[in-house]
């Protein structure tokens, strides 16, 4: 795929964002927008997926550890043809696959139920783990906030991934520098994130720009280091495309009105 | 009853059978596999065993991820711990997605003994009881213990394995286990006693007793929690009239509740709840704390007697 032709999947997929959380009057855009190019960059140039087959023991594994970013992960499935965009209009409707955060049970394509945030390195380590175990080349790849990595267990999980040296392993950070009560300094400092991260025994890749799907693709095509987990730190902005929403700690987990997704999607044109 | 065996150890003897039949069996632990008696296993496989440090958190979730590539993985660390400190990532992680991780806590209840209150987890039972779908099962003793093992790894789905730090009597009479079965080890017709793990044996102990003063007690193992033997519980409460439980937990959402639930306007019987009221356990020697908290047969048996 071309970096023009990502650059249309990623624009899709910010339109879906909009539209889903506005026909469901809540879920949250704003971390959604930034992670697109991140999420988009795996399932469409990393993952070696099947759609028809949805539970092929031998796929590559995705866990987006910050399973609020939902609305994002139903767009790059619908967009892989995992499930249908129909469903869009049911996100977070009784009865639809489409809860308010991704449930493994539901949608095909989702790996693990997340939502509760700190909690994905550790199972996507399982998943590596597993693999490494059963002598399987399956890659692994997890998608993290910046605000989640004020969970401890979100440390557990790093030691333990440089400890059994799980190189098949991807960790993409979404540093978008907000979170719900305001920045990450105001609410609790991540301090040097990167130097914490090589600290930890990553093998980091920080990406200046998050939100260009060529630097993206980029990162995740790097050659890894064999022995270490990667770390792909991507400075993204929250909000990501919708001129109001950009760097706006109000539009974490808040839904865009009719008016404000008219101008969200006439911002989306192609 | 000659041979005492923790089934802890029962446990961790019955991985290291499993894992030689069964390759898809992993096993976890959090720096506790000497206390958990998982380090068999890890002697014997050490390919397939993951100390995960003091990170249960960690451990049980990564426990989910290793189940998802389709091996059969046994977590292991305190009750206090794995069914405790890391209840949430039990729930959303594990019992949620319907993942198939065995949790197989050791060191739970009071015979603990004298590490104290901070780690006599008496609330195990009503923590994994209440999560959809969970299967909870607590053995008598070290033979049920490893069928129990061999029947969860066969079961899928998430499943909690209740087991003890203290060394327990061994039963001769070598009865059945099937998950969601009660056994009625001992035949009564005046009070129906539903015990589980240790309490087993100290409830057949206080029939012996009961038995002394002309009280016929029958005495079911229900080591299955969850699902609960409802057809077998509703059967003895029918039968007997009178309904005693007794565990080695808090009598807040434990075996007392599970079986009440059964019962609770569907069978008119008297009905009492032995256990560890609301309160903290504390140190002693195992059988001393029991003992301090009513939970030996001759402390039992009247009890029993005066709830008839």
């Amino acid at each position: 795929m071309t970096t023009q032709e990502l650059a249309t999947v990623c624009r899709q997929v910010r339109r879906d964002i909009i539209n889903m959380t506005a026909n469901a009057g809540s879920g949250h855009p704003g971390g959604s927008l930034s992670a697109v190019e991140l999420m988009t960059g795996v399932f469409f140039t990393q993952m070696r997926v099947d759609p028809k087959n949805p539970h092929d023991p031998d796929r590559d594994r995705f866990v987006l550890s910050k399973g609020h970013a939902a609305p994002c992960y139903y767009g790059v499935l619908a967009e892989k043809g995992f499930i249908s965009r129909d469903e869009f209009k049911n996100f977070r409707q009784l009865h639809s696959i489409l809860q308010g955060h991704p449930d493994a049970k539901k949608v095909p394509g989702v790996d693990a139920s997340t939502g509760s945030l700190g909690q994905g390195v550790s199972i996507a380590n399982g998943m590596a783990l597993g693999a490494k175990v059963l002598g399987k080349d399956t890659r692994v790849y997890v998608l993290c906030g910046d605000g989640e990595c004020q969970e401890g267990q979100i440390w557990e999980a790093f030691m333990a991934a440089a400890h059994y040296k799980l190189d098949n392993l991807t960790v993409m950070i979404d540093w978008n520098g907000l979170q719900i009560d305001g920045t990450n300094d105001q609410v609790m400092s991540l301090g040097d994130l990167p130097a914490k991260l090589r600290a930890f025994g990553f093998d980091l890749h920080e990406v200046a720009d998050g939100n260009d799907i060529a630097q993206v693709v980029d990162a995740l095509n790097a050659p890894g280091v064999p022995g270490k987990p990667k770390c792909i730190l991507a400075h993204t902005v929250k909000g990501k495309g919708v001129s109001f929403m950009e760097n706006q700690v109000g539009w974490h987990g808040k839904a865009p009105n009719e008016e404000q997704r008219q101008q969200a999607l006439q911002e989306l044109e192609g | 009853m000659s041979e005492k065996l923790a089934t802890r150890e029962a446990y961790g003897k019955a991985l290291v059978e499993l894992g030689a039949q069964n390759d898809k069996v992993v096993v976890l632990d959090a720096d506790l596999a000497g206390a958990t008696m998982t380090k068999l296993f890890k002697a014997a496989y050490p390919d397939r065993f993951f100390d995960m440090g003091i990170a249960e958190a960690d451990m049980v979730n990564t426990a989910a991820g290793l189940s998802t590539m389709g091996l059969i993985p046994f977590a292991s660390t305190f009750a206090m711990f794995g069914a405790g400190r890391a209840y949430e990532q039990v729930r959303n992680s594990i019992a949620y997605p319907k993942f198939n991780v065995k949790l197989c806590m050791t060191h739970a209840g009071l015979s603990v003994g004298e590490d104290g209150g901070s780690h006599q987890s008496i609330e195990d039972l009503a923590l994994m009881r209440v999560i959809p779908g969970m299967t909870v099962i607590v053995p008598a003793d070290a033979n049920e213990t490893r069928k129990a093992v061999f029947a969860l790894a066969e079961f899928n789905g998430p499943s909690y394995l209740r087991l003890a730090r203290l060394a327990s009597p061994v039963f001769e009479e070598d009865y059945p286990f099937e998950i969601g079965k009660a056994c009625v080890l001992r035949e009564g017709t005046d009070v129906a006693v539903f015990a589980c793990g240790l309490m087993v044996n100290e409830s057949l102990e206080a029939a012996k007793l009961l038995e002394k003063d002309g009280i016929s007690a029958a005495v079911i193992n229900v080591s299955t929690i969850k699902p609960i033997d409802a057809e077998c519980v509703t059967k003895y409460a029918k039968k007997c009239g009178a309904v005693v439980t007794v565990e080695e937990h808090s009598t807040i959402g434990g075996l007392g509740d599970a079986v009440a639930d059964v019962l609770m306007g569907k069978v008119n019987c008297k009905f009492h709840k032995i256990g560890v009221p609301d309160q903290f356990g504390q140190s002693g020697k195992a059988l001393d704390v029991l003992r301090e908290y009513g939970l030996a047969a001759d402390l039992i048996a009247p009890v029993i007697k005066a709830s008839l």
